[in-house]
């Protein structure tokens, strides 16, 4: 379970945050969902302890992270895995050595047994022969999968997706939302951070919108729909403002 | 103000050097440690900085024969262009050439491979998946730095002589075994030692601000030009204005010995 209670968060003079509270079941999937600058991501990296909010707590799997060094972090970490928009794939090294990266840093597994995880790893996100070549050598959609299969090779309990599908064609979109899917129903409990609102629907349980700071509607679809502001309607049908 | 923004500037310069150093040191002692990493840099900073380090040795060493050389000749004093240039050499200038030229090359490397990490959060990676870019990225960069700059610097004090033995025989006329013999005679292990000793500082201040100023990169591609600049010149500044104080400190510690 993932919990957020009052949240605030600036940079400089700029508060992006002023008490944001959610929570997330086991199993759920929770879209992040609101404007551009909101600091959907902010949240995402804190969650992690990249960022540090000014106030408030976070806890994950019943550990308030809040306060915890870099050191007290690494057994979350390992728990928590995060999907960067970028991808965020080491490139200096192959497609396997990224992959292989993760369980090479935090166990001891021998290099036969390392290599056929990775090689059963590409198989299932799609990525068969690539693993002797360098990330830039990928499309972004292949980066994206590769960033997916790195984070999961940890087989962690919590996933942070931070806009997997920016920037896709609708191919590798749809591969994308169907790999969340599946993820989701091996009972990893979810936060994705997103503009794409057909992806957002089509994976996630329950939505919080974000407005100034502050949420301003969060629950199902339905439920969010629902609300008076009419700029979330505008927002979840993808009209302009 | 800008007065006042300078001085901040400094102050948060110099703690978080002073932190990274901390933490470096703190790092290199504890936990895992990444062999593979080390020698890769190693080889960046050593033995693929040889080329340039002789290079710019050799035609010291020459131009400094040839300069002394012809400037003493009119006093009747050429025979001290060998002693004056092993003097300047080993205490010197092989020191502080050899790391001016590591800082320019491996100092800009370090900064702008960093900054482009941070940029595309691949530092934010290595951190969200348990593991600490101090100890993948900074201490290899450092240690490989400390390790290699003593020996490229020893490197450079032997090709920088033979380049002023090669001037001293070829073109002031003096005979090539006087002109070794009265190297050998004239250094001392206290002469090579007090140079030898501040490749060590020297190999920290060229190390520590390229990675700090690579890693403090926030704002995209264009702030990785400008940590790359500012690596190599505070690097180059930290050796030169740290090459007096050095100098005396060794000064003083000989007197003391």
């Amino acid at each position: 379970m993932i919990k957020v209670h009052d949240f605030h968060k600036s940079f400089g003079d700029k508060l992006v945050h002023k008490g944001v509270s959610f929570e997330v079941q086991k199993g759920e999937c929770l879209g992040l969902i609101g404007g551009s600058g909101v600091g959907k991501s902010v949240i995402l990296r804190s969650l992690i302890g990249l960022e540090k909010p000014d106030r408030g707590l976070i806890e994950i799997d019943g550990v308030i992270i809040t306060g915890l060094n870099e050191r007290e972090l690494v057994d979350i970490r390992k728990k928590v895995a995060y999907i960067f928009q970028g991808g965020a794939l080491f490139d200096s090294m192959t497609v396997f050595e990224n992959l292989a990266y993760p369980i090479r840093e935090h166990s001891k597994t021998n290099e036969a047994a390392l290599t056929e995880k990775v090689l059963s790893q590409l198989q299932q996100f799609g990525l068969q022969g690539s693993e002797y070549v360098y990330p830039a050598q990928l499309s972004g959609g292949m980066q994206k999968r590769v960033g997916i299969a790195r984070a999961m090779m940890m087989n962690p309990e919590f996933v942070l997706y931070d806009e997997p599908t920016a920037g896709l064609d609708p191919f590798n979109t749809k591969k994308i939302q169907e790999l969340i899917l599946h993820l989701k129903s091996t009972g990893v409990t979810s936060i994705l951070v997103t503009h794409d609102m057909p992806t957002a629907m089509a994976v996630c349980d329950r939505l919080v919108f974000l407005l100034n700071g502050r949420i301003e509607a969060q629950g199902t679809l339905a439920e969010v729909k629902s609300e008076s502001n009419p700029l979330i309607k505008k927002f979840i049908d993808g009209e302009a403002s | 103000m800008p007065f006042v923004k300078f001085w901040n500037d400094q102050l948060e310069f110099y703690g978080g050097l002073t932190l990274l150093f901390k933490q470096v040191i703190h790092d290199t002692f504890s936990g895992k440690f990444y062999w593979r990493l080390l020698f890769d840099q190693i080889l960046q900073v050593g033995v693929k900085s040889l080329p340039l380090v002789l290079i710019t040795a050799a035609s010291t060493g020459m131009v400094m024969a040839l300069q002394f050389g012809v400037g003493l000749e009119k006093f009747g004093g050429k025979l001290y262009v060998p002693k004056l240039v092993a003097l300047i050499i080993l205490r010197e200038m092989g020191p502080v050439f050899t790391s001016l030229m590591v800082a320019a090359r491996i100092g800009a490397g370090f900064a702008s491979e960093i900054g482009s990490m941070v940029v595309t959060q691949q530092i934010d990676a290595i951190r969200a998946m348990g593991t600490s870019p101090i100890k993948r990225i900074v201490i290899p960069r450092v240690l490989a730095c400390l390790i290699a700059l003593p020996i490229l610097t020893a490197s450079a004090n032997i090709v920088g002589n033979l380049g002023s033995l090669w001037v001293g025989a070829y073109e002031l006329d003096l005979d090539g075994n006087f002109y070794l013999l009265k190297i050998l005679s004239t250094v001392t292990l206290k002469d090579y030692f007090s140079g030898f000793f501040k490749t060590f500082f020297f190999a920290l201040f060229i190390a520590l601000p390229a990675c700090y100023f690579g890693l403090t990169v926030t704002k995209g591609t264009k702030e990785v030009g400008i940590a790359t600049t500012k690596a190599v010149v505070v690097g180059s500044i930290m050796i030169l204005v740290g090459n007096y104080f050095l100098s005396k400190l060794f000064w003083i510690i000989g007197t003391v010995l």
